[in-house]
């Protein structure tokens, strides 16, 4: 297969390899460690009874690779869990049972996903707005004053941490203004306004972390294409600085800010634990790092796969979109 | 009035001038070549015309009229309008010249629609139509192609088309042909030419080449250190140059029609030899052979000089000479046995004298690596042979301790000759060892490898694109197109009775510095591509 076509097939089954290979690479990590595996999985108030029967649906008596194809069964086709008494069927992708819950991995995700994903994207939204704005405008009033104000400004966006933005924003926004209700998560599909106005706040804190190192990489990205040979040339047939800032310059940033993009968004989805938990947030990374805490090995496992597996997909995403940005990168 | 006056041009970039009371005038429809080596400030000039210095930084000084333009007071909206609507410029890298993310069509539709008020539509049929005009087959498909999708010589022309898309006045072209093959560069000129005719349009060309220029304007000036050396009709500053400085210039150009001052010190024995060498790069469908079938043999005392356009796979044959290169069939023998990997006996001078050397390290240190390679331990010895080294090339032997970047670019290249003779080579490939730098400069390092290989028995392959140089040096020539050689003989009759047709085209595209002569060759050529 040619064409760009073919390099979006190409690509997509790279994506799933490599799903694949990260998924083997954590089952390993986390239950093929030393330890007894039943127990952890179980957790500590588990009887002996029931640490058994843990022991038996994660078929610890069978070799490795059995086990491994068992879990990966789970997720293409679904799998059955017998709790004692009642069966409970876990509908693929199952990606296993919290025993210390009695729920299903795949359901508390489900219901923790949309929280992250509102969150990232809305903030996605306002990062590349400020960010790629602040850079536009920096590299056009490079060396003056004003482009050296923008330019702190954004260092210290980048210098500070989450919970100062965002407990500044909360403390000035809602409490001592007024202007918004403290955060609190509303489904979108409950009420679409009250959702924007709720997550406007954490939108912002987490956006203007974010946005600086997209000032920075967007404006040093143009100061580069600005010294390149072809600018010269539309300057010298009288193009308009405000056509070549705009035009010319802006498009050499294209590539590297869809590069961190995807980095960034990839990332987020189960990173910006310190956003969800100031603002309250019931998302995937507040989530995950509960899990830590008590041990919930199967919900560790089936996050870590969830942020994996968006991590590789804004990978792909970005290669794609770099390709159409930049028709010389060579499609393999 | 005339079409370019300037007045006492002044250019400072802090405290270097580039150009120092500069003056000339430019009449409707005229040619002119503004000539000198680099670091004489006709690109500066150049720039100047346009008002390119505005808000640079730099400091200019005296008049600049163009097309009626006051270029130090126009307001930026009148600099505008003259820019590429007046006076159109045509850089030296078609390369980096045009924007890599935009269609070629749409980035002189945009500068068309700067300067004429109309409808996109409009301009880019205009884009089209001069794309066409510019020999570009097929120009309304590939105006929607991005630059990375032509050839060298296709860019330059697409950009020739973007400053004729608002019919200027006045065409300046800065080194407009440098990066390209000499085949390629006698279209460009030609076409420069057809279009000035046909246009009406005034020239400035700026160029190192007095050959290109020699061919393309009707007045020549010559600059050194930023002042005019001498201004006249190209036919008389050619043919009787009044100036010291013009006539040293003239001297060092190398003449594609004067054959090597043979001292016979040639001998019958073949030190190096390669047999029917094959090399591959690439897998699959894009495989493909960039030396196919060579065999050459290289005697004690002689020059091979090889030469070639870019992509002939002459770098590719002096790398598998030295055994930079594996071949991936046939063989490299170093008096009569197969050679594998690199030796002492054959050394090897690089292209560019900038990045061949390493800008951390001393070039005494630099030239001392082949010693030390060899297993010399003692410093006294290697400084020794160092400075030695260093007196031969015609550099100091204090030099040992500066770094590459304090010296020009002809004397860096006498450090890679020196590091290629310190391990006492009998064989030294030169790999365009003299296109980076200017006539003079170029002229000066072919007389050093010259001495050395009277002095020291040294058989030199010498590989440039340049028709002229390689006669001026070699004994003997080797053809390169596509791989394969297609010419192979002795100098003299290569060039004198050239039997295939593709060393012909080469000939008859090299540039001449008898306006006359490049007249006659313009003619020739018209009459091969005709025929």
């Amino acid at each position: 297969m040619n064409g760009f076509g073919g390099f979006v097939l190409r690509r997509a089954i790279g994506t799933v390899v490599t799903l694949f290979a990260i998924s083997v690479i954590i089952y390993l990590v986390f239950y093929a460690t030393p330890g007894n595996v039943a127990q952890i999985t179980c957790g500590p108030r588990c009887s002996p009874v029931q640490v058994h029967q843990v022991a038996q649906q994660l078929h610890l008596d069978d070799p490795l690779y059995v086990r491994y194809w068992h879990f990966l069964q789970g997720i293409v086709v679904g799998q059955d869990y017998s709790t004692g008494t009642s069966v409970q069927h876990c509908s693929a992708p199952c990606l296993g049972l919290s025993y210390q819950t009695d729920q299903q991995v795949t359901q508390l995700i489900l219901t923790k996903l949309p929280v992250s994903l509102s969150l990232v994207f809305g903030a996605m939204v306002l990062w590349l707005v400020l960010g790629v704005g602040t850079g536009v405008l920096s590299a056009w009033r490079r060396g003056r004053l004003s482009e050296r104000m923008l330019t702190g400004i954004t260092l210290a966006g980048v210098a500070t941490p989450v919970f100062v933005i965002g407990l500044v924003l909360m403390i000035v926004v809602c409490g001592q203004l007024q202007l918004l209700p403290f955060p609190q998560y509303v489904d979108f599909t409950d009420d679409p306004e009250q959702w924007a106005w709720n997550l406007l706040l954490p939108w912002f804190s987490l956006a203007l972390i974010e946005a600086a190192a997209f000032a920075r990489l967007t404006r040093a990205s143009m100061l580069e294409t600005l010294a390149e040979d072809h600018i010269r040339t539309f300057r010298a047939y009288g193009v308009g600085e405000r056509s070549i800032i705009g035009r010319h310059a802006l498009r050499g940033a294209f590539a590297p800010v869809i590069a961190l993009n995807a980095n960034n968004v990839g990332s987020a989805v189960g990173g910006a634990v310190l956003t969800e938990t100031l603002f309250g947030l019931p998302g995937i990374g507040q989530e995950l790092v509960h899990a830590v805490n008590v041990v919930d090995l199967p919900v560790v496992v089936g996050m870590v796969l969830v942020i994996g597996f968006f991590v590789v997909l804004a990978n792909a995403v970005a290669d794609v979109l770099y390709a159409v940005a930049d028709r010389r990168v060579v499609l393999v | 009035m005339s079409l370019v006056e300037v007045t006492d041009l002044t250019v400072g970039f802090g405290p270097l001038s580039a150009v120092d009371g500069l003056s000339f005038r430019l009449e409707k429809g005229a040619a002119l070549g503004l000539v000198g080596e680099s670091g004489s400030g006709k690109s500066t000039v150049a720039s100047a015309l346009l008002g390119l210095h505005r808000g640079t930084g730099a400091v200019v000084g005296g008049a600049v009229r163009v097309a009626g333009t006051d270029v130090q007071r126009a307001s930026d909206d009148e600099l505008r309008r003259l820019r590429g609507g007046k006076a159109a410029m045509v850089f030296q890298d078609p390369l980096s010249s045009l924007d890599p993310y935009y269609a070629v069509g749409d980035q002189i539709a945009e500068v068309y629609r700067v300067h004429v008020k109309a409808s996109r539509r409009a301009a880019r049929a205009r884009a089209v139509e001069v794309l066409d005009r510019v020999g570009i087959p097929d120009a309304a498909r590939r105006a929607r192609s991005r630059p990375h999708e032509f050839s060298g010589g296709m860019r330059q022309r697409a950009l020739i088309a973007m400053a004729l898309a608002c019919e200027p006045d006045l065409l300046i072209a800065d080194e407009p042909t440098t990066a390209l093959d000499v085949t390629v560069q006698a279209q460009i000129l030609d076409l420069l030419h057809t279009l000035r005719e046909e246009t009406g349009m005034g020239l400035l060309l700026v160029t190192h080449d007095v050959g290109v220029a020699a061919g393309s304007v009707d007045e020549i000036l010559v600059m050194r250190h930023g002042r005019a050396v001498e201004h006249g009709p190209v036919a008389s500053v050619l043919g009787a140059p009044g100036e010291t400085y013009t006539q040293e210039l003239l001297g060092a150009v190398p003449r594609v029609d004067a054959s090597r001052e043979s001292d016979g010190g040639v001998s019958d024995e073949v030190v190096l030899e390669a047999v029917e060498l094959r090399r591959e790069f690439g897998h699959g469908k894009r495989q493909f052979a960039a030396v196919d079938d060579v065999s050459l043999a290289i005697h004690r005392g002689e020059t091979l000089g090889i030469v070639g356009e870019s992509g002939s796979g002459k770098t590719t044959l002096g790398r598998m000479l030295v055994g930079l290169l594996e071949p991936t069939t046939g063989a490299v023998r170093y008096e009569g046995r197969a050679q594998s990997g690199v030796s002492p006996s054959v050394q090897m001078v690089f292209q560019d004298p900038v990045s061949s050397l390493n800008p951390r390290r001393s070039v005494g240190e630099s030239i001392a690596d082949p010693l030390r390679a060899r297993g010399e331990r003692d410093e006294g010895r290697i400084r020794g042979r160092v400075r030695e080294l260093l007196e031969r090339v015609g550099l100091e032997a204090a030099h040992y301790d500066r770094y590459p970047h304090e010296f020009s670019g002809g004397q860096r290249q006498r450090v890679g000759i020196a590091r290629a003779l310190a391990a006492e080579p009998r064989v030294i490939v030169c790999d365009e060892p003299v296109s980076a730098l200017d006539v003079t400069t170029q002229a000066q390092v072919v007389a050093l490898l010259g001495d050395l290989q009277r002095e020291l028995g040294l058989a030199l392959v010498f590989v440039a694109h340049d028709l002229a140089v390689v006669r001026q040096v070699s004994d003997r020539v080797a053809v390169m197109r596509r791989g394969r050689i297609v010419e192979y003989g002795p100098a003299d009759e290569v060039y004198e009775s050239p039997q295939d047709p593709y060393t012909k085209q080469l000939l008859a595209a090299v540039p001449a510095l008898d306006p006359e002569v490049a007249a006659r060759r313009r003619t020739a050529r018209r009459e091969l591509t005709a025929a």
